[in-house]
């Protein structure tokens, strides 16, 4: 027999608004049906309305957990369009905050993870070692959450002798204590229960659809921007891209505990080769010429791009951001197929979904190929249309 | 005169202390234990003392929902029934701290030969309760929680039954009490049922539904499983019923395995009074030591999947328990073993 099962748009498992309906045979999906668009923000018309500058501060809260992401990823593309380079300093410091906000996502993920599967006290020490890197952040930027710290041609703050030490205190109890997590992610006979051969993504298909970051390397593709597109600082810094070839949820995991050792190694790096001198941002004119640039940025989910197009004056004409998660969903879809519904979560889980930097206003037709831009006339007449339709109202 | 002094004794017994009362405050109190202990081991503060009774208060005066499609006679008087059953399990254990001081002797009323078995029976009525209230409160979530309360009460209850056996055989007898007493006399066969005592503290962990075998109401999968529609009194019935199913568990393990106190072994130095408090808190004692063994456990394993569950029941929890039998059976039949 044959069930449907219907996951969000609430429900524990997901910590932000999205469907998936699932038909299930006894305890195994068999069909998945992604439903997006409930966390619609309209912030890609919303870039068209400011300058530059403040589209750094609007991009960096497309996503809560990565802003310097989108907030390094549209500065670099305004950059280019501009023909400025950053300063040494600056480039530091955009892959300084990166790799701390890798760190502080990674974990966060990771207590994420385990609390979707049922292990509650790991959570809560991955949670509690975490404010260590929260810390690091506030003493670096000045806060915990959306840092601001980039502006058009660099950074808006130096790295101060507090922060240095900070970091160089912080960054051996962080390491000890991810050591411990990886020896609890290879041992712990329940945690292996729980992931190992679970949401199975063989290479072929992680290559075939296109999945990216930690989902695409669990597999055993070497998706990482920071290795094959270096930006910022990243062609001078040593460090290996981590790669595991489990191909299900707990490769996946461990990729992102791995990494967790990369990003020290990194942020290590960059503050023992900090410079004594020098700019940290050189200035820029406030018109952009115009043209058009594409932007590429390793974030802690996976790839993440930004499309900035200008016509000279000093706002964007258009502004598209795909964000890591976007491109892992068809991924989601394979994952889930064939497995058991109490894997879902995990399953879920282990791409690190974050659905309010992936919603966009997306109109499919049947059976047509056409793509029309749609004005925002066309769309009030298109809503006006549909709700003439007695089946498309709300039920009372 | 021992009429008198026996009804005031059968009515202090079931309303005050152990009963009623006493029960109900104990519950709360172990709930509130295991939770502070899960929070400890989490590095968290916890809650305090007087939280589970804030909750229960809070609960109570909440607005109650009872959906449409639901079978409303069931929704409405399950909690009361799974209360009952639990209640009437808890008069069966071994109190024998209680009637000894009073009767000069263990006398239970509610004890008889095969009260283990009945017992057992008893503590299956509230996941039956769990199972119906998910089943026909026509949820989808809820029914996925009741079909896998089944699956795991039909995995748990071989091994924990055949656990309970061992004691059963070394002493000869089927009443619970006699149990106590037989282990009272001889301490040392107490180490002869330690498998049979892992076994039921697993099994009883599943019972109760909690981490790694919270498999019924997972959370992040089932956001609460069979009780996913209740709220307001029902809700805080059933939590009510849960803890008292712990409780009632843990005292029940502590009796047949560690020992219980059947109030014969300091009968002759002491007076009745100082009798009374020593076996009373050693019981209780006993039976707290379970619900921290229970928490720790909780605190350490994350939540497998309902297949591997039912796995390890068959594959280690039921083997491991008919190797418990046949050890007590071997120590019963070759004398002078022990």
């Amino acid at each position: 027999m044959e069930i449907t099962v219907p996951l969000g748009p609430q429900h524990p498992a997901l910590k932000e608004p999205a469907n998936y309906i699932f038909k299930v045979d006894g305890e195994i999906v068999t069909e998945c049906v992604i439903n997006q668009g409930y966390n619609h923000r309209g912030i890609e018309k919303a870039f068209e309305a400011r300058d530059y500058n403040s589209g750094l501060y609007l991009a960096e809260r497309i996503c809560g957990i990565c802003s310097i992401t989108h907030n390094t990823c549209m500065a670099q593309g305004v950059e280019e369009l501009l023909g400025i380079v950053a300063p040494r300093k600056a480039l530091l410091m955009r892959c300084l905050m990166g790799e701390a906000e890798r760190v502080h996502s990674h974990l966060l993920l990771l207590g994420v993870a385990a609390h979707l599967m049922g292990f509650d006290t790991m959570f809560m020490y991955i949670w509690r070692d975490r404010e260590l890197i929260m810390d690091i952040l506030e003493e670096i930027s000045g806060n915990r959450v959306n840092y601001c710290m980039n502006t058009v041609g660099g950074v808006r703050r130096d790295l101060s002798e507090n922060a240095k030490k900070l970091i160089f205190d912080s960054l051996p109890i962080l390491e000890e204590r991810t050591k411990y997590y990886l020896h609890v992610a290879e041992n712990e006979p329940t945690f292996l229960a729980r992931t190992q051969g679970v949401g199975m993504l063989p290479k072929k298909v992680a290559k075939a659809l296109c999945a990216v970051g930690p989902t695409a390397r669990g597999s055993g593709v070497e998706a990482d921007i920071r290795k094959t597109d270096p930006y910022a600082a990243y062609p001078e810094i040593p460090f290996d891209a981590i790669v595991d070839n489990g191909c299900d949820a707990l490769a996946r995991l461990k990729v992102r505990i791995l990494e967790l050792f990369e990003s020290y190694k990194i942020m290590r790096y960059c503050v023992e080769n900090w410079p004594k001198e020098g700019d940290i941002r050189v200035k820029a004119q406030k018109r952009v010429p115009a043209g058009e640039v594409v932007s590429k940025y390793e974030a802690p989910r996976g790839e993440d791009i930004f499309y900035i197009k200008s016509n000279g004056s000093d706002k964007p004409e258009r502004i598209k951001v795909r964000a890591p998660t976007m491109a892992n969903l068809p991924a989601t879809e394979y994952m889930t197929i064939g497995g058991y519904l109490a894997d879902l979560p995990i399953t879920l889980g282990a791409i690190d979904p974050c659905f309010s930097c992936t919603d966009r206003v997306m109109i499919v037709k049947e059976k047509s190929e056409d793509v029309t831009v749609m004005e925002y006339d066309d769309l009030i007449r298109y809503a006006k249309k549909y709700y003439e339709n007695p089946a498309n109202r709300r039920r009372r | 005169m021992d009429l008198i002094l026996s009804t005031i004794a059968v009515i202090i017994f079931f309303v005050l202390f152990p009963g009623l009362v006493f029960i109900g405050s104990f519950g709360l109190f172990a709930e509130w234990f295991d939770r502070r202990i899960y929070a400890r081991a989490q590095n968290r503060v916890g809650p305090r003392l007087a939280q589970p009774f804030y909750d229960f208060i809070k609960l109570m005066a909440k607005e109650e929902l009872v959906p449409e499609k639901a079978d409303k006679w069931m929704f409405n008087y399950l909690p009361v029934f799974m209360f009952a059953a639990v209640l009437t399990a808890y008069f069966m254990l071994p109190f024998g701290f209680f009637f000894y001081p009073i009767f000069g002797e263990t006398i239970d009323f509610l004890s008889f030969e095969g009260d283990l078995v009945v017992f057992l029976y008893l503590m299956t009525i509230p996941t039956i309760g769990l199972f119906l209230i998910g089943w026909t409160s026509s949820s989808l979530y809820a029914v996925y929680g009741s079909t896998r309360t089944m699956s795991q009460l039909i995995a748990y209850e071989v091994p924990l039954l055949l656990a309970g056996l061992g004691p059963a055989v070394l002493a000869g007898t089927w009443r619970m009490a006699g149990i106590v007493q037989f282990f009272n006399e001889n301490p040392a066969f107490l180490f002869v049922n330690v498998l049979g005592f892992l076994v039921a503290l697993v099994a009883l962990q599943a019972k109760l539904e909690r981490i790694p075998f919270d498999i019924p109401e997972a959370e992040t999968e089932l956001a609460a499983g069979s009780l996913v529609e209740y709220s307001g009194r029902r809700y805080a019935m059933t939590r009510l019923v849960v803890d008292l199913e712990m409780v009632t568990g843990a005292a029940f393990i502590s009796a047949i395995f560690l020992g219980g106190y059947d109030g014969t072994l300091y009968s002759i130095q002491i007076p009745a009074v100082a009798q009374f408090v020593i076996g009373a808190l050693l019981f209780f004692l006993k039976t707290i030591l379970v619900v921290f063994i229970l928490s720790i456990i909780r605190a350490t394993f994350a939540r497998v999947r309902i297949d591997q569950m039912v796995a390890f029941s068959w594959k280690w929890l039921a083997p491991l328990a008919v190797v418990n039998l046949l050890i007590s059976v071997f120590v019963k039949v070759v004398p002078g073993v022990l």
